[in-house]
């Protein structure tokens, strides 16, 4: 009894170093679509139309700022990928693996006959192309924040599928969202020149620019899961004042209170990211007939990428159970034999 | 119990040329066979069977990791990928392989603590145990240097944390974090002086295994009764088929444990910041370590006080190493003569009170410094509003619900137009997890030297006379308490 106390203490710590990583930022909890992940849970399976319709979403919306380097469109075709087709077991030959991959013109990773570096449709072997350059080009033209790369992304982020589905369909609606022009020297922003306050180039800079528009979410608007929506009352405005170039998600890891015009223990969960709202209903037309809503789209794409970044899991979710079977039935084998021999033995 | 008889006799011709050059088939049979193993050895002591697995499957999986993987600051996190994706069954070796880590430690803590509450760093065994100490150093050191191969977030800041802490050390420590860097930062050249040692460590474990088991060999097992063995025919079996099959019995249930993870959880233990590709400029909000040093970490992070010339962060560094190096010296901190905790009623409480610390320790690891214990316990944020007055910095505090934001607006509007008012919400004063991470330093140490003094004044329960008596009087006991019940 006093081993089975120790063992399972040994397990509670084993369990408390786990749910350690699960800490984060103050952002909102992300939450599963409805009817949770068909990947999930030991038997889980990927959903190809699903699959199919999320790698259309990457391909129309998100791969004009988001590289995936690790991929290639041979992957696509690969077994227990979203094009696999069992007449073509190397994705190399699969028509519709090349068609996908021809669509896109890339330059070429190795130079022709003469050393230059052709422009030429893509074949399955080819690495999807990258939007930019390098990353000095996708800083560049993304206001500074360099759109993270998409291969592992599920992975590389807590709350992995649910939190890129959360995130992307997690933007406020736009009729909690208004502008409102503002002269600068009005504005309350706190903290900005603390520390000169008998600098008197200060005023004089700030009232001379020009008015500027503002934009500012109405957060008794904004609906969040799991979180209670700022009350009017107590003439809480619950405003939050976007900063130019950046996008409030609850979702996202951060701080919203140097942006919030209200009570500052209330400030909402989340932050602020430079991608604004992309999956807006009816932004890709799918093949299948399928409704482009917000949500199809982000559920189809989210697990995609959970595809993505782990295509090999179902194939080891699969051979998880003979090899479970298998040390079962060779414990209970040891446990009886174990027996045998020690049935003469006092211990 | 090397000392015991060689049962060994050679049958066939080429046995007996070759028992007279290198008897090595007779010692296999005395140390693997026939050695004479105390009957009464519990699961608990299974741990060391199970270790020497984990040895093997690391080092088995690591050599073919090692033919895959890429040691570039260029190439490594994309050849970890490749592996999961590319290589046949690489998912399965890098699984096994990053679980398997964990696994280790697991078992190794159990296996320390299982020597700690038998004694069985006693005498004749110090040396054994010192060895396994060194074994424990070894592995925190691969698997730290291990860590930093897949490249990740994690992989470059926690390499950060931990290179920098030679860095406190008075006049040699920089010097000699940029000779175990190879250069002013963390770069190429560490990546791959990292790639070498993790792949020479291992191996050095494992020679480090073999003086254990020698040790081990030398004096035999200790036992749960902690009395040594009097009479090798009534105290002991030979350890095959009675250990083998128990052993046997044990590692497949935790290749159990272990599949459960490889198969179903492979991430659970690991953090999400590894799958970003490391990036200097871009440092994780929380850095923390693997589970497995959690504990190390939090009494590292206990120390925010200067003591006289010392400051704060040598001192961390000095009492983390100091949380291994009083296993070393155990053997000599505990002056109890009875090995087993079994029959110490006081140390025996204060032996789970320390796993307890341990545990806890590990918590504290694991969250921010800053963060409350208990959150339920944290009153609410209170409003301060800062200003100017008269060109003097002044605060002005408000404490409730709503009212009390009111309250602060109409404050700041009521400033004059120079006092330039800002908001902020302040945490409540709470029991914080740094607070927390130094009583239990000061718990972790105070066990060891709790041990000295409990050894001294402790009056120890009556020890049973051998090992075979302990046995047939269990039985008897428990033959005894079901009778009634019938």
């Amino acid at each position: 009894m006093k081993a089975f106390r120790i063992l399972a203490a040994g397990l509670a710590g084993l369990s408390l170093a786990a749910m350690a990583h699960a800490e984060g930022g103050a952002a909102a909890h992300p939450h599963e679509p409805e009817g949770g992940w068909p990947f999930d849970g030991i038997t889980g399976q990927f959903d190809m139309p699903s699959l199919q319709r999320g790698y259309q979403v990457y391909r129309e919306v998100c791969s004009s700022c988001h590289s995936m380097k690790l991929m290639s469109y041979r992957n696509l075709g690969e077994p227990g990928g979203p094009f696999y087709d069992p007449d073509y077991p190397n994705p190399n030959d699969n028509p519709f693996v090349k068609a996908l991959a021809a669509d896109v013109e890339i330059q070429s990773p190795t130079p022709n006959e003469v050393g230059d570096y052709d422009f030429r449709p893509a074949m399955p072997a080819d690495q999807f192309r990258s939007p930019y350059a390098n990353v000095n080009a996708a800083r560049a033209a993304n206001n500074g924040a360099a759109p993270p790369d998409l291969s592992v992304i599920v992975k590389a982020r807590h709350g992995g599928a649910s939190y890129v589905y959360s995130l992307l369909s997690g933007y406020p609606h736009e009729d909690a969202i208004s502008t409102r022009e503002v002269t600068p020297a009005a504005v309350t922003t706190p903290a900005s020149d603390n520390g000169t306050p008998d600098d008197p180039s200060d005023d004089v800079a700030e009232v001379s620019t020009p008015a500027e528009m503002q934009t500012i979410i109405d957060m008794s608007k904004v609906d969040i899961a799991g979180h209670e929506a700022a009350e009017g009352e107590h003439g809480d405005a619950g405003l939050l004042i976007q900063p130019a170039g950046q996008y409030y998600n609850p979702y996202m890891a951060g701080d919203t209170t140097p942006q919030y015009i209200g009570d500052p223990r209330r400030s909402p969960p989340g932050g602020f990211l430079a991608m604004g709202p992309q999956l807006t209903p009816g932004r890709v037309t799918f093949a299948d007939g399928t409704e482009a809503t917000t949500e199809q789209m982000a559920h189809d794409v989210a697990q995609f990428l959970a595809w993505a970044s782990e295509p090999k899991q179902i194939t080891r979710k699969s051979l998880g159970l003979p090899v479970m079977i298998y040390l079962g039935i060779l414990s209970v084998l040891l446990w009886f034999s174990y027996k045998r021999i020690w049935r003469k033995v006092e211990h | 119990m090397s000392g015991h008889e060689s049962s060994y006799t050679p049958n066939t011709g080429f046995e007996k040329w070759l028992d007279k050059r290198l008897p090595i088939i007779r010692f296999a049979n005395d140390t693997a066979i026939t050695f004479p193993t105390p009957k009464n050895l519990n699961y608990w002591y299974t741990f060391g069977g199970i270790l020497a697995i984990c040895l093997v499957v690391q080092i088995l999986t690591g050599v073919i990791l090692a033919m895959h993987y890429e040691p570039n600051v260029n190439g490594a996190f994309a050849s970890v990928e490749r592996i999961m994706r590319d290589v046949p069954f690489g998912w399965l070796l890098r699984y096994i392989h990053s679980n398997g880590a964990s696994m280790f430690f697991f078992a190794v803590y159990i296996h320390m603590f299982r020597g700690l509450y038998y004694g069985s760093y006693k005498a004749p065994r110090e040396i054994l145990w010192i060895l396994g100490c060194v074994i424990f150093l070894l592995m925190i050191a691969t698997a730290f240097l291990g860590y930093m191969l897949p490249w990740g977030q994690m992989s470059y800041h926690g390499a950060n944390v931990i290179t920098s802490l030679f860095g406190a050390i008075p006049l040699i420590g920089e010097s000699l974090q940029t000779w175990i860097l190879g250069g002013p930062s963390i770069g190429n050249q560490t990546l791959q002086r990292f790639f070498s040692l993790h792949y020479l460590l291992p191996f050095m474990i494992a020679a480090v295994v073999i003086l254990h088991i020698w040790a081990l060999h030398v004096p035999g097992n200790n036992n749960p009764t902690g009395v040594e063995v009097q009479d090798v025919e009534k105290d002991t079996v030979p350890f095959h088929p009675y250990y083998t099959i128990k052993d046997g019995f044990a590692i497949v249930l935790y290749l159990i444990l272990f599949a459960a993870f490889v198969f179903y959880a492979p991430n659970a233990l690991g953090h999400a910041d590894q799958a970003i590709e490391a990036n200097p400029l871009v440092t994780p909000a929380h850095i923390v370590p693997e589970w497995y040093m959690l504990p190390f970490y939090a009494i590292l992070r206990a120390i925010t006080f200067d003591l006289g010339p010392i400051p704060a962060k040598l001192l961390g560094v000095i009492f983390m190493f100091a949380a291994i190096a009083i296993l070393f010296v155990l053997p000599w901190l505990d002056t109890s003569k009875v090995k087993s905790m079994r029959y110490r009623p006081v140390a025996r409480q204060f032996f789970f009170g320390f796993v307890v610390v341990c545990l806890l320790l590990g918590w504290c690891g694991a969250k921010a410094p800053d963060a409350a214990v208990i959150p339920a316990l944290q009153g609410e944020k209170v409003l301060v509003v800062s200003y100017t007055e008269n060109g003097q910095e002044a605060t002005s505090e408000y404490k409730g619900g709503g009212e009390a934001y009111l309250d602060a607006k109409r404050f700041m509007e009521s400033l004059p137009e120079d006092a330039n008012p800002s908001l902020a919400a302040v945490a409540a004063p709470t029991f914080q997890f740094a607070q927390l991470s130094l009583i239990l330093t000061i718990c972790y140490f105070g066990f060891f030297f709790m041990l000295f003094f409990i050894g001294l004044s402790e009056k120890p329960k009556e020890l049973p006379e051998s090992i075979h008596k302990s046995v047939l009087k269990r039985h008897k006991a428990s033959t005894a308490t079901a009778v009634p019940a019938e």
